[in-house]
C-alpha cells in the first residue's frame, strides 16, 4: 500500500511538469501580450512597452522564463497577477474555499439523489419509470449551465421569490472570514439568520452545478448495476432467498460501486469547469470566475497558476479515488 | 422544503428591506471587482468607481453631471502668465477618514498632495513601485511624466505645479481617479510596519465614504464619513455587491436586491422601462465610435472617395440595429456633452445617388477594400462585426466590396496603428477627462499619427488649430478653435463618424439624487433612498 502510493507521488512529478510546461507554453501561444492589454484603445508608447516588458521579466527567453516560473512555484512562489498586482497564491487562497464549498454541496446533491435513481431505474429496467428517469437525466446532461441557470433564478429568484438572486449570504450579515466557508463562517459568526442565509444562496447554484454530473453518476450507476445484477452471484444470492434489499443494496451494489466511482472522480474535473460558468451566473466569488478573467486580460501568472493548482487538484482526487477502489473491492487492494 | 423556502425568503426579504430601512444602506450592484483599491495604479472604470469616486477626492473635483472641473480639495487655484507654474491653495480643515486600521492625527496639507503625485512621477520615489510591477498606466497615459518639471511645496497648505510646457488640459487631467490625494501620515505608517502593500488594499483617503471591507469578487462595504468637508451623506452604509452577468444584475434590481445598476442588456432596457418598481436614467455617454480610413493609402487619400463612403453609411440603421437605439449617430469626432461642441457642423447625408457620383468623380470603379470589425464589445460599439455588415451591405449599393476582417483584440488594436494598413478601421473611444483636447490631438493630431491616429491623417489646418487650443488656457478662445476644428475635420472626413452611445441606468424607483457622469463614472456622492 505504502509502495503503491509512493508509486503515485512518483508519477504526479512529471505529470505536474507537463501541465506547467502546456500551461506556460500554451498561453503564449495566444495572440496578444499582456502589457498592450493594459492600455487598451490607449496606445502605449513602444519604449514604455519595452519597459513595462523588461519590469515583468517578459522580455527574457522564454526556457528562462519558464524556469524562473518552474523554481518560483517549488518555493511556493507562483508570481504576482499582471493585472491586480497581487500574489497568485494568496488570490488562489482566498477564492478557492468559495469553489470548494459549492463543489462538494453539488457532487454531494448529485450523488445523494444520482446513486438512487440509477438503482432504481436499474431495478425497474424498461418500465415507465426507468425511461422517465433515464431521459429526465439525458436532458440534463445536455442541458447548457449557463442557460439552466438563469431559467432557474428567473423561476425561483424572479417569479416565485423563493431563493435570493445570487451572491453567497444576504449582505445584511457581515462578517469576518474565518474558514473561507460561507456555512461554516455564518455559524461560527453566531448571527442569528446568517447560516440560513448561506444555505439559501447555496441552494440554486448546487443544482446548476449538480445537474450534469447528477445525471451522468445516474446513467453510470444504472449501467454498472444492470450489469452486475445479471451476474451469477447475484442469482445465487437471490435463489438463497434474500430480501431484493439485500440483494441489490448489498451484494449488486458494492461491485457496482467500481465505475460510479471512477465517474464520481471524473466529475471533479468536470465539477471545476462547470464552476466557470454557475459562479459567473451566480456572482458566486470562486476561481471559475477569476480563471475566465484573467484569461481575456492575458494574465500569464493567474492563467499559469490557477491551471496549475488546479491540475494538482484533480491529481490528487484522482489519487484518492484510485486509494478508494481497494476500500470497496478488496481484490483491488494494493 | 417549499413552505420553508417560503419562509427563508420572506425573512430574507424582510432582513433586508427592514436592513435598508433603518439603516439606510444603498446596495450598488457592479459589474466587476475592483484590481485594487490605489486609483493612480489601474486604468479600469470599474476600479475608480470603487476606489477613486467613494474613499478619495482630488484637487479638483468633475462638477456633478459635467465634464467641468471644478474646486476639490484645492479651494483655489491660479496659472503663472506663462501658462507654466500652477499654484494651488488648499482647502483648510480636510481630515481624513477614521478607520479601524488608522486613526489619523493631523488634517490635510501640501505633503499629501505631493505624496500622491511624486509617487507617479519619480522613478526613485520609495513608493514608486510600492507594489511591484507598477506602472502608473493612467498618469503616463496622459503623458503627465513628460509635462510635469516638479511638484513643490510653497508652505503648509499651498502647493505649486511647474510643467515643462504649456497644457490646458492639465487641469482637467487632476480632476481624473489617478491624480486622487492619499494621506502621507497613513502611507508613513505602513511603511513603518513594513506593510506597504496596504495602501492598496485598505484605502484611506478624505472621500464621502469610508472603506470598510472588501470580500474579493463577492462584497466591497463603506460607510458615510462623517467627517467629510462637503457634508455627511444621506446613506449610512453603501455597499457594491459585484455581479457580472447584466441579466442577474437586473433580476436583483427586480427583487429589491440592490438600488442601482450598470451596464443592463440593451435587450432589457424597455422591460426595465415598464417596470413600475424601477426608473431608468439615459444620458449620452462621453465616447464615440468611428470608422477611420487609411488617409495616406490610395484611394482612401482623396477626400472624395471618403466623402462618398460616409454618404453611403446607414447610421440609423447601425444605431438600430446594433444598440436598440440606446445611441445617437454622431457627426463630430466629439460628443455633444462635451464643451465646444459645433452643432452648426452639417453631417454627411445618407444619400447613395451623391455617394455614386463623388466615386465617379474621383475616377474610382470597382472598389474593393477592407473594413475591419473589433472582436470585443466596447460601450460605443457594443457588435461591430453586426455594424461592419450593415455597412457591406450599404457600400455594395455604391459599387464598393467590402472584405471584413477581424483580429484577437490585443493584435487587433496593435495591427490597426501601422501606418500602411491596409483597408477601414471600426474602433471608438471614450474620454478620459472630459477635455476636447482628449479626442482632438489624442485621436487626430499629427503626433498620434502611427498610434492613436487610426486614420494616419495630418492635416496642417487642424492640427495647428488643436495645437493652438492646447497652449491657451482661456475656455472661451479654446472654445471657438476645437469648434473650427470640427469644421475641418468633417470637411476632409477622415473618418466615418459612427454614434455616441447613451449610457443607460436603471434604478429603484426611491432612488434619488444619483447624477450620471458624462465621464461614465459612478459616484453615489449625495444619493439617497426614500421608499
Amino acid at each position: 500500500m505504502f509502495r503503491f502510493l509512493l508509486r503515485r507521488l512518483a508519477v504526479l512529478i512529471p505529470t505536474f511538469i507537463g501541465v506547467s510546461i502546456i500551461a506556460f507554453s500554451f498561453i503564449r501561444l495566444l495572440p496578444g501580450d499582456p502589457v498592450a492589454l493594459l492600455s487598451g484603445e490607449r496606445v502605449m508608447s513602444p519604449e514604455r512597452h519595452a519597459q513595462i516588458m523588461h519590469d515583468l521579466g517578459m522580455d527574457r527567453p522564454i526556457v528562462i522564463q519558464y524556469l524562473d516560473y518552474l523554481w518560483g512555484v517549488m518555493t511556493g512562489d507562483f508570481g504576482r497577477s499582471v493585472v491586480t498586482k497581487e500574489p497568485v497564491l494568496r488570490q488562489f487562497l482566498d477564492l478557492f474555499p468559495a469553489t470548494l464549498e459549492l463543489s462538494v454541496c453539488a457532487i454531494i446533491f448529485a450523488i445523494v439523489l444520482g446513486i438512487p435513481a440509477g438503482i432504481f431505474a436499474a431495478v425497474k429496467r424498461g418500465s415507465y419509470v426507468d425511461q422517465t428517469l433515464m431521459g429526465t437525466a439525458l436532458v440534463g446532461y445536455s442541458m447548457p449551465i449557463f442557460w439552466w441557470g438563469l431559467l432557474l433564478i428567473i423561476l425561483f429568484s424572479g417569479m416565485l421569490q423563493w431563493t435570493p438572486v445570487s451572491g453567497r449570504i444576504s449582505l445584511m450579515y457581515f462578517f469576518p472570514s474565518v474558514t473561507g466557508f460561507m456555512l461554516i463562517d455564518s455559524l461560527i459568526s453566531g448571527q442569528e439568520g446568517a447560516f440560513k442565509s448561506a444555505i439559501s444562496h447555496l441552494i440554486l447554484p448546487t443544482i446548476v452545478l449538480g445537474t450534469i454530473p447528477l445525471a451522468v453518476i445516474a446513467r453510470q450507476t444504472r449501467s454498472a448495476m444492470l450489469e452486475v445484477l445479471g451476474e451469477d452471484y447475484v442469482r445465487t444470492a437471490r435463489a438463497k432467498g434474500l430480501s431484493t434489499f439485500r440483494v441489490v443494496g448489498i451484494h449488486a451494489l458494492r461491485n457496482a460501486m467500481i465505475p460510479v466511482i471512477t465517474t464520481i472522480g471524473l466529475q471533479v474535473g468536470v465539477m471545476l469547469a462547470g464552476a466557470i460558468l454557475t459562479e459567473t451566473i451566480f456572482s458566486w466569488p470562486g476561481i471559475g470566475k477569476w480563471m475566465v478573467d484573467s484569461v481575456s486580460r492575458r494574465d500569464y501568472p493567474v492563467i499559469q497558476g490557477g491551471l496549475l493548482l488546479i491540475a494538482a487538484i484533480i491529481m490528487v482526487v484522482n489519487l484518492v479515488v484510485d486509494l478508494l477502489y481497494g476500500l470497496i473491492n478488496p481484490r483491488i487492494r494494493h | 422544503m417549499r413552505k420553508t423556502l417560503a419562509f427563508a425568503a420572506a425573512l430574507m426579504a424582510a432582513t433586508v428591506l427592514g436592513g435598508v430601512a433603518n439603516a439606510k444602506t444603498f446596495v450598488y450592484c457592479s459589474e466587476g471587482s475592483p484590481e485594487g483599491f490605489d486609483p493612480g495604479m489601474y486604468t479600469a472604470g470599474t476600479t475608480f468607481d470603487a476606489a477613486a469616486h467613494t474613499v478619495y477626492n482630488r484637487l479638483l473635483e468633475f462638477k456633478p453631471g459635467t465634464t467641468e472641473a471644478e474646486a476639490g480639495l484645492a479651494e483655489s487655484w491660479t496659472i503663472s502668465d506663462n501658462g507654466l507654474e500652477y499654484t494651488f491653495k488648499l482647502r483648510p480643515g480636510v481630515k481624513f477618514q477614521t478607520t479601524e486600521y488608522f486613526t489619523p492625527t493631523r488634517e490635510l496639507n501640501a505633503d499629501d498632495v505631493i505624496f500622491s503625485l511624486e509617487r507617479q512621477l519619480k522613478t526613485d520615489n520609495p513608493w514608486h513601485q510600492y507594489v511591484p510591477g507598477t506602472s502608473w498606466e493612467y498618469f503616463a497615459g496622459m503623458g503627465m511624466p513628460e509635462l510635469i518639471q516638479s511638484i513643490e511645496k510653497v508652505d503648509d497648505m499651498t502647493v505649486k505645479i511647474v510643467l515643462k510646457k504649456t497644457e490646458a488640459p492639465f487641469l482637467a487631467n487632476l480632476a481624473m481617479p489617478f491624480a486622487s490625494i492619499m494621506s502621507k501620515e497613513y502611507a508613513d505608517k505602513l511603511d513603518a510596519a513594513g506593510t506597504k502593500e496596504k495602501l492598496n488594499q485598505q484605502p484611506l483617503g478624505t472621500g464621502p465614504f469610508t472603506f470598510v471591507g472588501y470580500q474579493q469578487d463577492a462584497v466591497i462595504r463603506y460607510k458615510a464619513n462623517p467627517d467629510y468637508w462637503g457634508g455627511k451623506q444621506k446613506i449610512d452604509d453603501l455597499v457594491f455587491a459585484i455581479t457580472p452577468d447584466a441579466s442577474v444584475r437586473y433580476q436583483k434590481l427586480k427583487a429589491g436586491e440592490c438600488h442601482l445598476m450598470p451596464f443592463p442588456n440593451s435587450a432589457d432596457v424597455e422591460a426595465m422601462k415598464a417596470d413600475p418598481n424601477l426608473k431608468v436614467e439615459e444620458q449620452e455617454g462621453l465616447n464615440v465610435a468611428y470608422l477611420a480610413y487609411n488617409t495616406t493609402q490610395a484611394p482612401f487619400d482623396n477626400v472624395k472617395v471618403r466623402k462618398a463612403l460616409n454618404q453611403a453609411i446607414n447610421k440609423e440603421a447601425i444605431v438600430d440595429a446594433v444598440f436598440q437605439g440606446a445611441a445617437t449617430p454622431a457627426k463630430n469626432p466629439i460628443p455633444p456633452t462635451m464643451w465646444s461642441y459645433n452643432d452648426k457642423v452639417e453631417d454627411d447625408a445618407y444619400n447613395l445617388d451623391e455617394a455614386k457620383k463623388l466615386l465617379e468623380e474621383a475616377g474610382v470603379k470597382d472598389l474593393s477594400m477592407k473594413v475591419w470589425a473589433m472582436p470585443v464589445s466596447r460601450p460605443y460599439m457594443l457588435n461591430a462585426r453586426r455594424a461592419a455588415e450593415i455597412m457591406q451591405s450599404d457600400f455594395a449599393k455604391i459599387g464598393v466590396t467590402v472584405e471584413i476582417v477581424s483580429y484577437e483584440w490585443a493584435e487587433y488594436l496593435d495591427r490597426s496603428k501601422a501606418k500602411d494598413r491596409d483597408g477601414a478601421v471600426i474602433l471608438g473611444w471614450t474620454g478620459d477627462n472630459g477635455d476636447p483636447d482628449n479626442f482632438l490631438h489624442t485621436l487626430l493630431g499629427c503626433e498620434a499619427v502611427g498610434g492613436n491616429n487610426r486614420a494616419q491623417w495630418c492635416n496642417e489646418e487642424f492640427n495647428t488649430l488643436v495645437m493652438k487650443a492646447k497652449e491657451t488656457t482661456d475656455v472661451a478662445e479654446r472654445t471657438k478653435l476645437y469648434e473650427e476644428a470640427q469644421v475641418v475635420f468633417k470637411r476632409e472626413a477622415p473618418w466615418a463618424t459612427i454614434d455616441h452611445s447613451l449610457s443607460v441606468v436603471p434604478m429603484r424607483k426611491g432612488v434619488e439624487g444619483f447624477v450620471q457622469s458624462p465621464l461614465g463614472d459612478f459616484a453615489f456622492d449625495g444619493v439617497d433612498i426614500v421608499e
